[in-house]
């Protein structure tokens, strides 16, 4: 019988490996210009896959989340902070969904 | 000492939105984890333990198949390399003077939101504001997975629903603003929205799990981006 608090346990210790050794073996600022370039640009492309479609299946229609969707990305260009853009969506979502 | 308490207070704030977006995410876990015949407190330790969505629902399939401890290794690994890409990127945004002790501390908490929110802020990264971050969004991510176990139901549908797209809301918060002002960022989102779109819905693409689409469509094209519009040296503090 597997024990459940060792498998927490070793998911813990990879997770935490996975997250911690970049961090603490890269101390130094890189110098070379592509590399650097790169790890500015990862946030942005990881951010923006990890964010659509998937939004379109996070509520309980696509219209809902397509409108959530564009009323965060208006909001956000308006320069709306974070809370605002978030709460935002959120309130869009469960407008519309009142109405479906 | 006064501006690490002032980042602090702001990560408090920032983490707001992701502590609320947490609470929709874990509750749906801790109903799964309930599924998986894990007890509260079990479920709730691994929240604590882990702060990972995709890597908690992908070990609930695994306990509750008695699969092996090496098999749960290696799933953790491959769902959560994604989080070594985004650590390398927040070793270049953290403050160089930034003890060891700080790296370690932020280290336990890299997940995509408190990265996402961690690498907006102008500047430097301050290990407090992170701090603040982890502050509000550990609990909120604890705190959902056990409701979640406790009382499937406490949550109307509706309010869960709405509170889907709290983080994604966040994400977009994250990464417009900048875009305003920079034509490549602005490109590059739009090319990697349209990929994503694509490894979502084509054939044979749709199969590789969505832990390596991230990870392929991110080297990808943060890559191509590096070589044809590199930065230069004062650019780096956007």
């Amino acid at each position: 019988m597997y024990n459940i608090y060792l498998y927490i346990l070793v998911m813990a210790g990879v997770t935490y490996l996975i997250r911690v050794l970049p961090l603490t073996l890269i101390q130094k600022e890189i110098k070379n210009c592509t590399l650097r370039s790169f790890l500015f640009y990862v946030p942005y492309v990881t951010l923006a896959v990890m964010t659509f479609p998937a939004i379109l299946s996070a509520t309980g229609s696509i219209l809902s989340a397509l409108i959530g969707f564009i009323i965060a990305l208006v909001l956000a260009y308006r320069g709306a902070d974070l809370f605002k853009v978030s709460v935002g969506a959120c309130l869009t979502v469960f407008i519309i969904e009142l109405f479906l | 000492m006064e501006l690490n308490k002032s980042w602090y207070i702001k990560g408090l704030q920032d983490g707001i939105p992701i502590s609320l977006g947490y609470l929709a995410v874990s509750f749906t876990l801790g109903i799964a984890a309930k599924n998986a015949g894990l007890l509260p407190m079990q479920a709730t330790l691994m929240s604590l333990l882990n702060n990972t969505s995709a890597g908690e629902f992908a070990a609930l399939g695994l306990i509750s198949s008695q699969a092996s401890y090496l098999e749960m290794a290696i799933t953790q690994l491959t769902i959560n390399l994604r989080y070594c890409l985004m650590s390398c990127s927040l070793s270049q945004k953290l403050d160089p003077k930034a003890s060891l002790f700080h790296r370690f501390v932020i280290g336990f908490d890299v997940t995509d939101e408190v990265f996402g929110v961690s690498i907006s802020v102008k500047g430097k990264l301050n290990p407090f504001y992170t701090y603040g971050l982890m502050s509000m969004s550990i609990p909120g991510w604890a705190l959902g997975t056990c409701l979640g176990v406790v009382s499937g139901n406490i949550l109307p549908r509706r309010i869960l629903n709405a509170m889907g797209v709290a983080l994604y809301g966040m994400f977009i918060a994250v990464i417009v603003p900048p875009a305003k002002k920079n034509k490549v960022l602005c490109g590059l989102i739009i090319v990697s929205m349209f990929a994503s779109l694509l490894f979502t819905y084509l054939p044979v693409l749709k199969k590789i799990p969505s832990g390596f689409q991230i990870i392929i469509l991110t080297v990808v094209i943060a890559g191509v981006a590096a070589v044809l519009f590199p930065l230069k040296a004062e650019n780096t503090e956007e």
